[in-house]
């Protein structure tokens, strides 16, 4: 039986270029118990997300450019650039790893 | 409420909260009242609190906090001579209510907030961790605001988890916990203050309560005001014109150092993203015209140049 586990990252950037720089981050491990809490860091993990796939992070889905709707151009929400990040890992080599 | 015993906000306190949704005064509560504070909601010393529940349901059955409807005047919300009563009649605080909400603000609902230490939470079987950042109540499109107001009345060190908040997301329009995926922003506050101070959140801010490292029990009594008139020239607005400044925008080598409502309000946070940065300011002045009444004041040109139309 297969022991993958897939950790997530979500990083916000400034902009819709990959290389833009991170505004907002969340983390995710599937792959241990270790919890990353709100409010547990005031620097992100990588500045831009060029330099999260440069660390060996794959991407796996980025929100669409959507066209703003009449009357509501000025209207702010959710942050509007989030990237999702995977590592996928294998718990078998990663406990026999010390 | 008697206006003469009020310390009203400055022009630029005003456009500081127009431009960030917050306003912290420190330690402007005196500490005898933090303690009466503490005693009427029967704080007991840490060591003799064992279970959450119980001291939640203690304090929720036998505590000087009263019952208070949605819609009941601030002013006949707590009994005169209770602790609540008198820091509301401070005149610094009733200063910065009125400017912001004027002279008749309704409760909303209040509530005394407790974060356990980790000890209490595993003894409950309960999850330790910080609260995922939201927006209060639900979504909601007015100009018009309400004022939440979070009063500590103990020292909050770093690792006590005080209310984490995200500087000028106020203006921001989203569905209470769907912002719970944002776990951390550039920019966020977390509060570290000293007793007795009070942080004046408009409703719309981004935040949560951190999570307790200590061995302490952290208090937090927040109340929600809503105005009942509209919020405009509420405060000291004696230095209103002299503190605006238009100023040459983009090719401007050496914009100066001097605080004006335009440098206020143009500066941005550090979460800002390139494009709708620009939205915020947008807003923000929407924000200010709303405060003022003057519905032709810009800043730096963002509204004057997409209103310039001619059909």
């Amino acid at each position: 039986m297969s022991n993958i586990r897939q950790n997530v990252l979500v990083l916000y950037l400034e902009s819709s270029a990959l290389d833009s720089r991170t505004i907002a981050w969340s983390i995710y491990e599937g792959a241990s118990n270790a919890r990353h809490d709100a409010g547990d860091s005031d620097e992100p993990p990588y500045t831009t997300g060029l330099a999260a796939l440069r660390d060996g992070w794959r991407l796996f889905q980025a929100s669409p450019l959507q066209q703003h709707s009449a009357g509501d151009e000025f209207r702010v929400g959710y942050l509007k650039y989030e990237f999702l990040f995977e590592k996928l890992i294998d718990t078998d080599q990663t406990e026999r790893t010390p | 409420m008697n206006m003469q015993a009020s310390q009203r906000l400055s022009t630029l306190q005003m456009a500081e909260f127009a431009a960030r949704g917050c306003l912290r005064l420190d330690a402007v509560v005196p500490e005898s009242l933090n303690q009466r504070f503490l005693a009427d909601v029967g704080h007991v010393p840490d060591q003799n609190v064992d279970s959450l529940w119980n001291h939640y349901g203690k304090i929720m059955r036998s505590s000087a906090i009263p019952l208070v409807n949605p819609g009941t005047p601030m002013d006949a919300a707590y009994p005169h001579d209770s602790a609540v009563a008198e820091l509301l009649r401070l005149p610094v605080v009733r200063g910065a209510i009125e400017s912001l909400l004027g002279r008749a603000p309704v409760v909303d609902h209040h509530f005394l907030h407790i974060t356990f230490p980790g000890r209490l939470y595993a003894a409950a079987g309960q999850p330790h961790v910080a609260q995922h950042t939201h927006q209060d109540s639900t979504i909601d499109p007015r100009r018009a605001f309400d004022v939440q107001i979070m009063y500590y009345p103990h020292d909050v060190t770093r690792d006590m988890g005080g209310t984490r908040f995200v500087p000028g997301t106020h203006l921001r329009v989203v569905s209470e916990a769907a912002i719970a995926r944002y776990q951390n922003v550039r920019g966020q506050q977390h509060m570290v203050c000293k007793a007795g101070t009070l942080l004046f959140l408009h409703h719309g801010i981004w935040h949560g309560g951190g999570r307790n490292d200590s061995e302490r029990l952290r208090y937090m009594f927040k109340i929600r005001l809503c105005p009942t008139e509209r919020q405009t020239r509420l405060w000291d607005t004696q230095d209103l014109e002299e503190k605006s400044e238009p100023r040459p925008i983009f090719w401007n080598p050496a914009p100066g150092n001097q605080q004006t409502i335009e440098s206020i309000l143009m500066n941005p946070e550090p979460w800002f993203e390139a494009d709708t940065g620009r939205l915020e300011y947008i807003n923000r002045i929407q924000l200010w015209r709303y405060l003022t009444g003057d519905e032709k004041w810009d800043a730096d040109y963002w509204m004057t140049r997409v209103e310039n139309e001619y059909v």
